[in-house]
């Protein structure tokens, strides 16, 4: 089973996505900022990070820059999931490495059509 | 709703558009219909219905066809179908068209345009490749407020992210307020234009590529059989068609075979092939035959045989 790990500092969104990522069979952590999010990779590299932008004491984009300098930190897929939906925050997120981005409110179509695009699930 | 006034639009929606609605779906009537009644300063939309059997008026008819159509769809919608027209069939058919040059892909139900422009930004990643081609792409459909929806290109933020990969976001759109609009490099690779799919298909011309998905499933077998069979006589032998994940040939017309490999894409049989002009004979009583050589060969080989016996 693929492991997905949730950084987000609302719990409520932590439990919504975390609901909709095992649907789709996949094993959630969670962590509630960046330097969590952080800590975790240090210890094991999941396959794929869902990752809010505005969190207290690290930023999502400060994790992304982070965790693509560690070793094997290119592994895992990162999808930004945030309420910044502006084309200079995708540009800025896409340049440092995430994946794919989800501009918030999300649903379990959107993470799906995202999580089949970069190949992270089948269609069906 | 009274049965009577069902009955009325049943028949009137079957006759003008195909659609098929059965008795639970009445609600669907109410629904979509009361807001129609209101545009037209009817009091309720018992008034409407009978102002509509006393005196049919065209442009009422064409309102309430329109409330009727399911305009459900997203950008690559299903994925792989779009995987099948860049990997299977664009190359085939680059290499068959190499000398002419031309290709015609028709969309023949493109709601509000997320297909056709997926197929628009497929083709345009290829540009370096495709330079010297002639490519056109015809996107219909029988709903003139979905096509001019379609022809807008605006999308809200919940429709660029199903299906959209976030590159194509970047490179094609731009951000307009709240909502995202397509550039002009896409949109104008599309030409729109309302068509009925009951309607005679004559005038289109032959096409190498027909995507037909997701609106078969609204209509009976007849209509069906009659819509796949007029697309099969617009369709080059070599040609490919896609329909949508829930629909099918088999059991339906014997002009089209499945890849077996490749679910949703069809190729005209060899009886397809051979008489696309005696097609009234040979239409009716073929319900499971559908299986003659053509289904099992694969495609990109043994296709090239029958060159155009169409007269
Ligand atoms: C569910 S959408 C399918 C859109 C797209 N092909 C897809 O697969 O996502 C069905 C479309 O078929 C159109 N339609 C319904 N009856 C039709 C007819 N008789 N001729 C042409 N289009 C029709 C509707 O207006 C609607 O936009």
């Amino acid at each position: 089973m693929k492991t997905c790990l949730v950084v987000d500092d609302s719990r409520v969104v932590r439990k919504v996505a975390r609901r909709i990522l095992e649907d789709l069979r996949f094993n959630c952590e969670e962590a509630e900022d960046g330097q969590q999010a952080y800590e975790f990779c240090s210890t094991a590299m999941p396959e794929v990070i869902l990752l809010d932008w505005n969190m207290p004491v690290m930023s999502g984009i400060e994790f992304l820059e982070k965790l693509r300098q560690m070793p094997s930190g290119d592994t895992p897929r990162v999808v930004f999931c945030t309420t910044e939906n502006d084309m200079s925050h995708i540009q800025r997120a896409m340049m440092a490495g995430a994946n794919e981005y989800i501009m918030k409110p999300f649903d379990t179509d959107i993470i799906k059509s995202k999580f089949i695009q970069i190949g992270l699930i089948d269609d069906e | 709703m009274k049965i009577s006034d069902f009955e009325l639009y049943k028949s009137l929606l079957y006759d003008k558009s195909g659609l098929v609605i059965t008795p639970d779906k009445s609600y669907l009537l109410d629904s979509r219909l009361t807001p129609i009644a209101k545009k037209w300063n009817y009091a309720t939309l018992e008034a409407m219905t009978l102002h509509l059997r006393a005196l049919p008026d065209e442009k009422l008819i064409k309102d309430i066809v329109e409330a009727m159509t399911t305009n459900e769809t997203s950008f690559f919608r299903d994925t792989k179908p779009f995987t099948i027209f860049q990997e299977t069939i664009l190359p085939v058919l680059l290499e068959k068209r190499k000398t002419k040059r031309t290709l015609r892909i028709w969309c023949a139900a493109c709601s509000s345009g997320q297909e056709p422009y997926s197929l628009a930004m497929i083709l345009k990643e290829k540009e370096a490749e495709l330079r010297g081609w002639r490519i056109e792409i015809v996107a219909t459909d029988i709903s003139d407020e979905i096509l001019d929806q379609a022809k807008r290109a605006s999308y809200t933020q919940f429709e660029v992210q199903r299906g959209l990969p976030i590159q194509y976001l970047m490179k094609y759109f731009m951000q307009i307020g709240e909502a995202w609009q397509l550039k002009d490099e896409i949109r104008n690779m599309i030409r729109f234009s309302n068509f009925n799919l009951l309607d005679s298909m004559s005038r289109l011309g032959t096409f190498d590529i027909v995507f037909c998905r997701n609106v078969l499933i609204y209509f009976d077998e007849k209509n069906k059989r009659t819509i796949l069979e007029k697309i099969a006589g617009q369709l080059e032998n070599d040609g490919f068609l896609l329909l949508g994940g829930a629909e099918t040939v088999l059991g339906i017309t014997d002009k089209f075979a499945p890849n077996p490999e490749k679910r949703g894409l069809y190729v005209k049989t060899q009886a397809a092939k051979e008489g696309s002009s005696s097609a009234t004979g040979s239409a009716t009583g073929s319900s499971t035959s559908g299986s003659s050589a053509g289904s099992t060969r694969p495609i990109g080989s043994g296709l090239t045989t029958g060159l155009f016996k169409r007269t």
